[in-house]
């Protein structure tokens, strides 16, 4: 056994359902971070939630009607974000009632569907699938297709940026621009659905979430600006998945006769310890530099400290 | 000064479900000068705002802006929106937010150009908000939020700001350092200035003209036109007493009357 091999089992770097895994791994972190800082910024981690739960209606209804799953889970997604709109998410007030009547009805929606899965393939395999992903197990040929819309996810948060970045402080700061208000907050919901959709196939629908808000909620506590919040979170995102994948692919080799552990406990472990390290505060004066918070001559250092709570 | 009105108000008015919300409101604003909208809570003043802007449509009476029919997208307007509440965990410095005031509303990344970033700088010094230009907006203090407010409000160069009862919530020494602000950059950057509060004292020293509204209906002018005990009453439908001490003015009701209706009550009891 080479020194490698004391953090890579051997075949990581040539078994080809990792190189699957890695591609579409990072990819899908990389949506979900972008995505993530706005979610965060515009307080609606509820909704995005609530879009995970959505999406697994729709991958166990792919399942059971034997449609491949990403297309069920991001279909589940864009439709719960329209029943949303529709009901009143964009509405402050009636945004937590919205969110909690489409979670609740999607969710009832999907117990039935894995039921009907499992007792069709007579196997737990398919909630477990669904529910917490199987990133092993991804067909190549759909990498294509996750490259595109994630790449079309981005494409439209930054067609959307700035309107959307208004629209987050102030409604009425927003309409008097004269910007459609409702349509960038649809179009961001939409957006948010796709990005759920695509970590469902990596970490399962009820895990996206984690990928969703963990990433950009460490990255917030770290810097200042919007931008360099949103590349933080896509390194996090991505070291998240990459190292998750190396450990879940590791753990085949760590207990005897074992299946391995599943790859989306450790991402979601790795993403939860890096939002607990972001909010040491060593580490953030360490990360000084991307915080883009510079003291101007004369100011006091007490008046930052506030924005450390 | 000029002589062709910034904002024409004509007559306007508005009903909600039977309810008489503003009543044949007219005014007038000029360039460059400073329009306190003064009257209690709950009288229209923000609903007027919102006609003004745009954003609700009246029954009847028209809007002109600049001599021109109402606009939403019309960039001569300025707008600091009433007690905005910002997350101190946004990662958004004040500087940023100021800049956004450029250009909220164009679609795709911002690639601002260096006249851009100097304009920023320019407006952060004229509300005297460099000091604090690269904290979080969320983690500012009430009056310095409202000179970031003001600095993206005007960096787009409106020919009039209107301000949503910018003085509620700040302490008494905020209040003057806004509306000495708010003067400041009304002669500066050429820019008139309508300002809704529910207290007329702070801004007696700055006001040009006055439109005082009560149950939706308004009286204008300047501040001694308007402030006046038979001018007032008549607005009221019931007498009213205008007492002035010390440079301040107290809007009394007659006894037995309920001074809750009147604008300037808060002053009654500060005082």
């Amino acid at each position: 056994m080479n020194a490698v091999h004391i953090f890579f089992e051997p075949g990581f770097f040539t078994s080809s359902p990792v190189h699957v895994a890695l591609v579409i791994g990072a990819v899908t972190a990389v949506a979900s971070a972008v995505v993530g800082v706005f979610t965060v910024v515009r307080s609606q981690s509820f909704a995005g939630h609530a879009l995970t739960d959505v999406a697994t209606t729709g991958g166990s209804g792919a399942f059971f009607f034997g449609i491949s799953p990403l297309v069920g889970f991001i279909g589940g997604g864009v439709i719960g974000a329209g029943a949303m709109d529709l009901i009143g998410v964009q509405r402050m007030r009636s945004r937590d009632m919205a969110t909690g009547i489409v979670l609740g009805s999607a969710t009832g929606l999907a117990a039935l569907f894995l039921y009907l899965d499992t007792t069709k393939s007579a196997t737990t395999g398919a909630t477990q699938q669904i529910l917490f992903g199987s990133i092993f197990t991804i067909d190549p040929s759909t990498i294509p297709l996750v490259v595109i819309l994630s790449a079309l996810t981005l494409a439209v948060i930054g067609l959307i940026y700035r309107p959307l970045l208004l629209s987050s402080f102030s409604a009425e700061l927003t309409r008097a621009r004269g910007i459609n208000l409702r349509g960038v907050g649809l179009l961001f919901m939409i957006a948010m659905a796709v990005s759920v959709g695509l970590s469902s196939i990596a970490v399962g629908s009820i895990l996206s979430t984690a990928l969703l808000i963990g990433p950009a909620a460490a990255s917030v506590r770290l810097t200042n600006s919007l931008r360099a919040a949103m590349v933080l979170a896509c390194v996090l995102g991505v070291l998240a998945t990459w190292l998750g994948i190396l450990f879940a692919y590791d753990s085949f080799y760590w207990i005897p006769s074992s299946q391995g552990l599943p790859v989306s406990f450790f991402i979601v472990s790795l993403i939860f310890v890096s939002y607990l390290i972001s909010g040491l505060s060593v580490v953030r004066r360490s990360l000084g530099w991307l915080t883009a918070n510079r003291l101007p001559t004369g100011s006091t250092p007490a008046l930052t400290s506030k924005v450390e709570v | 000064m000029t002589n062709s009105p910034v904002l024409e108000v004509d007559n306007v008015g508005l009903s909600f479900s039977g309810r008489r919300i503003l009543d044949g409101v007219s005014f007038e604003i000029h360039g460059g000068e400073f329009t306190g909208l003064i009257g209690s809570n709950g009288v229209g003043k923000t609903t007027l705002l919102r006609i003004i802007l745009g954003l609700q449509r009246p029954d009847s009476g028209e809007v002109r802006v600049l001599g021109a029919p109402l606009s939403p997208r019309s960039r001569s307007l300025g707008y600091v929106p009433q007690k905005v509440v910002i997350d101190p965990d946004i990662p958004m410095r004040a500087r940023d937010f100021v800049a956004l005031g450029l250009d909220a509303h164009r679609y795709g990344f911002a690639r601002r150009t260096a006249q851009q970033h100097e304009l920023v700088e320019k407006m952060l010094h004229d509300v005297d908000a460099e000091r604090f230009a690269d904290h979080r907006v969320g983690s500012l203090s009430g009056g310095e939020q409202q000179r970031i407010f003001i600095a993206h409000a005007l960096i787009s160069q409106p020919k009039l700001l209107l301000l949503d009862e910018p003085l509620a919530n700040l302490d008494p020494k905020s209040v003057q350092e806004i509306v000495a602000l708010l003067h400041r950059v009304a002669s500066d950057h050429q820019v008139a200035i309508l300002l809704s509060a529910h207290e007329m004292n702070a801004l007696l020293p700055v006001m040009d003209r006055i439109v005082y509204v009560t149950d939706g209906r308004a009286a204008s002018g300047t501040t001694d036109e308007v402030v006046r005990s038979e001018v007032l009453s008549k607005l009221y439908g019931h007498h009213v007493d205008v007492l002035k001490l010390h440079g301040r003015v107290l809007v009394v009701a007659e006894p037995g009357r309920d001074n809750e209706d009147i604008a300037q009550h808060p002053t009654l009891t500060v005082d």
